[in-house]
């Protein structure tokens, strides 16, 4: 069978096993649509959360950012994983006790507020759409590339997925569809990555291999590396180019921000018990880790599969560098989808990489008769491109691709219920219609579920410049507005409307100010955003992606000082906290 | 139950997360930012250990750290009397 017809199959079985999931749990009532009929047991829920966060971005690009970053890159890593331990701790046991449907329904009724919950809802649509129109542009091109159709047909047959089992399963088909997207992707990122650690190291468990030693040399894995970089002007692999307060607070803005963001929250509400909702945190974390501790040992791997393609003998030699006629069969793949592209600089017919950008290396580039870097990769094909970079069989590609497709569409059905429950429950139920029967508030959020879903396709298909702006906006913004009022409302009681409402603004308009004066989200100055976006120009040094970390503490502090200066919450609020502190149903008024 | 009983629960939690949070600051920002440099003077295996802590160590310590917070949690309910069921 051709990989087209075999991928066909796989990708095609996959979207069956889905759609036949949502139909066998569709939702019957609104406590099943919102958040499954709180049914969930705590490791199935700790694989969905899993599938859930773990989006296109996690699957196709973070191994490839990882390699061209080096150590620069754990600040995905640790950032992306280190949330959990905020949300265990600090989060998700007491909005489970709250026992509601969403989260700005636990911060209207915790700040007793109508336009605390306008100002929630409004914070957590824009995070979803940003994230959500991410995943769509992902599901596209791993169709381009794998069933070679147009980025908008595969759009819409994600798009007609995702609608099928989001509506009509709500939170019960999702959760269950997660967990068999978990399994496909987890599976779909291993397989491959086991056989290039083999063929590179000799040991089979990637994360080992990672520190292993090449094989048939005494030298290690990342020490070849480090040298074979830095003799082509890049940094040392394991040494980063980040100043170290940018990445204190672009980890720091990351875990904060995975901890505020909404459908991961959410996921929690659907467990029986308390106890279970701490359980599946550490499931989640540790499903999570699986691909978190494999993505790094396959950036480093795919990195030094590509230098050593590339750079055949000695750096500088006439017949050094690799003869372009003669490349790879992957090479001529992924050139023909032009996200890896040649051009020969130097007229010799050999193919340079290396870092032009090094004013220090130039005299030797020179002096080699290299005319700049002639070799233009993008980070996202690493990992798509490592089963034909290490010649497996068909299967593990059409794998790869229903993993890809699995990562997407399990992160784009998780957003697209929580924007919807935002707007049927939040929205139509808290505050337009509050007199609406349970039926017709669950016929609203099919209806917009299917709404978000054709804006998220629309914003697929035409990317606005925000949409790029994933890690900043979303995270920074979840980090600056929505974690703070939460927590507080948690462990201080003396937190009120007043405070919180000024809170959120103040973070919310700080950190978008910021991301929009550097990154020109919206509103550009002829053309191009105010500020210019380099480290001398940053406040302290920090770069738009991390600067959610300093919204979030103008947040606490304008939260703390506004809640002292004005009227403390009523008896019954600081009752309602005290409830959520104890595990216990205690029958007393929350 | 009492309002004492409560307050000591709460008391006693409020340092167990304490405790956690202290683990996962360190084994992060800690090794893995702040002192990177020094600690990569050290190595394990073929790794560096400053490197090891940001791209793998820190990642496993989360996971055991949430997996001893619910297993306290749970157990601390039981001893508080205030768990469900």
């Amino acid at each position: 069978m051709s990989l087209q017809a075999l991928t066909y199959v796989v990708v095609g079985l996959s979207f069956a096993l889905y759609i036949g999931i949502a139909v066998w749990s569709r939702a019957h009532t609104t406590g099943d649509f919102y958040i499954a009929g709180k049914g969930v047991s705590p490791l199935a829920n700790g694989m969905a959360t899993a599938a859930d966060w773990m989006s296109a971005a996690s699957f196709i690009s973070m191994a490839g950012l990882i390699a061209f970053l080096g150590y620069d890159g754990s600040v995905y890593l640790m950032g992306w994983t280190g949330g959990y331990v905020l949300l265990a701790l600090l989060l998700a046991p007491y909005l489970r006790k709250f026992g509601k449907f969403t989260v700005p329904e636990f911060i209207a009724e915790r700040y007793y507020s109508k336009t605390a919950r306008i100002v929630a809802v409004i914070c957590l649509i824009f995070i979803s759409f940003t994230y959500v129109a991410g995943q769509m542009r992902g599901v596209g091109i791993v169709f381009s590339r794998f069933l070679e159709v147009e980025i908008a047909t595969g759009l819409l047959i994600g798009m007609g997925v995702v609608l099928v089992y989001a509506v009509l399963g709500g939170m019960k088909g999702i959760t269950y569809t997660q967990v068999a997207q978990y399994c496909v992707l987890i599976f779909a990122y291993t397989v491959p990555a086991v056989f290039i650690a083999i063929q590179i190291t000799g040991n089979p468990v990637p994360q080992l291999a990672f520190g292993g030693e090449i094989a048939g040399t005494s030298t290690g894995l990342l020490d070849k590396l480090d040298d074979i970089v830095a003799a082509l002007g890049f940094n040392q692999y394991t040494s980063g180019s980040k100043s170290r307060i940018d990445v204190f607070c672009i980890t720091m803005a990351l875990m904060v921000g995975t901890a505020g963001l909404p459908h991961v929250i959410v996921r929690f509400f659907t467990v029986p018990r308390v106890r279970d909702a701490r359980m599946s945190a550490g499931w989640a974390l540790l499903f999570i880790a699986v691909l978190y501790t494999t993505a790094p040992a396959v950036g480093s791997m795919a990195r030094y599969n590509l230098v050593n393609t590339v750079q055949t003998g000695e750096i500088g030699a006439i017949d050094g560098n690799l003869a372009y006629d003669e490349r790879p069969r992957w090479m001529h793949t992924w050139e023909a989808t032009g996200l890896l592209s040649f051009t020969d600089k130097n007229g010799d017919g050999r193919i340079q990489y290396y870092n032009d950008a090094n004013p220090a290396f130039a005299d030797r580039a020179a002096a080699f008769g290299w005319a700049g870097n002639e070799l233009a990769v993008d980070r996202d094909i690493m990992v798509l491109a490592n089963p034909e970079i290490a010649r497996l069989p068909n299967w593990v590609i059409a794998l790869v691709a229903a993993g890809g497709i699995a990562a997407a569409l399990s992160t784009a059905a998780g957003l697209l219920l929580v924007i919807s429950a935002a707007v049927s429950h939040d929205l139509i139920k808290g505050i337009f219609v509050p007199g609406i029967t349970e039926k017709k508030e669950l016929l609203a959020g099919r209806v917009a579920a299917t709404c978000a879903v054709l804006v998220a396709g629309y914003l697929g298909l035409n990317p606005p410049g925000w949409v790029a702006q994933v890690v900043a906006f979303a995270f920074g913004l979840a980090a600056a507005s929505l974690f703070p009022v939460i927590l507080l409302g948690i462990f201080w009681k003396g937190a009120n409307k007043e405070g919180a409402i000024a809170g959120m603004l103040t973070g919310l308009l700080f950190t978008y100010g910021y991301i929009e004066y550097y990154k020109g989200l919206f509103l550009q100055w002829a053309g191009s955003p105010w500020g210019n976006n380099v480290p001398e120009q940053w406040i302290l040094g920090i770069s738009p992606e991390g600067i959610g970390v300093v919204g979030m503490c103008l947040n606490l502090a304008v939260m703390v000082i506004v809640s002292r200066m004005t009227a403390a919450p009523p008896v019954r609020i600081q009752r309602m906290v005290d409830d959520i502190r104890i595990p216990r149903h205690t029958g007393e008024p929350g | 139950m009492s309002s004492n009983n409560r307050l000591a629960y709460w008391r006693a939690n409020l340092r167990l997360v304490a405790a956690c949070l202290v683990v996962w600051f360190t084994c992060s920002y800690g090794f893995g930012v702040l002192l990177v440099d020094e600690l990569n003077q050290v190595r394990i295996g073929g790794f560096q250990l400053g490197f090891w802590f940001a791209q793998q160590g820190s990642i496993y310590i989360f996971v055991a750290l949430i997996f001893f917070y619910a297993w306290r949690m749970n157990r601390m309910d039981q001893q508080f009397d205030v768990h469900e069921d």
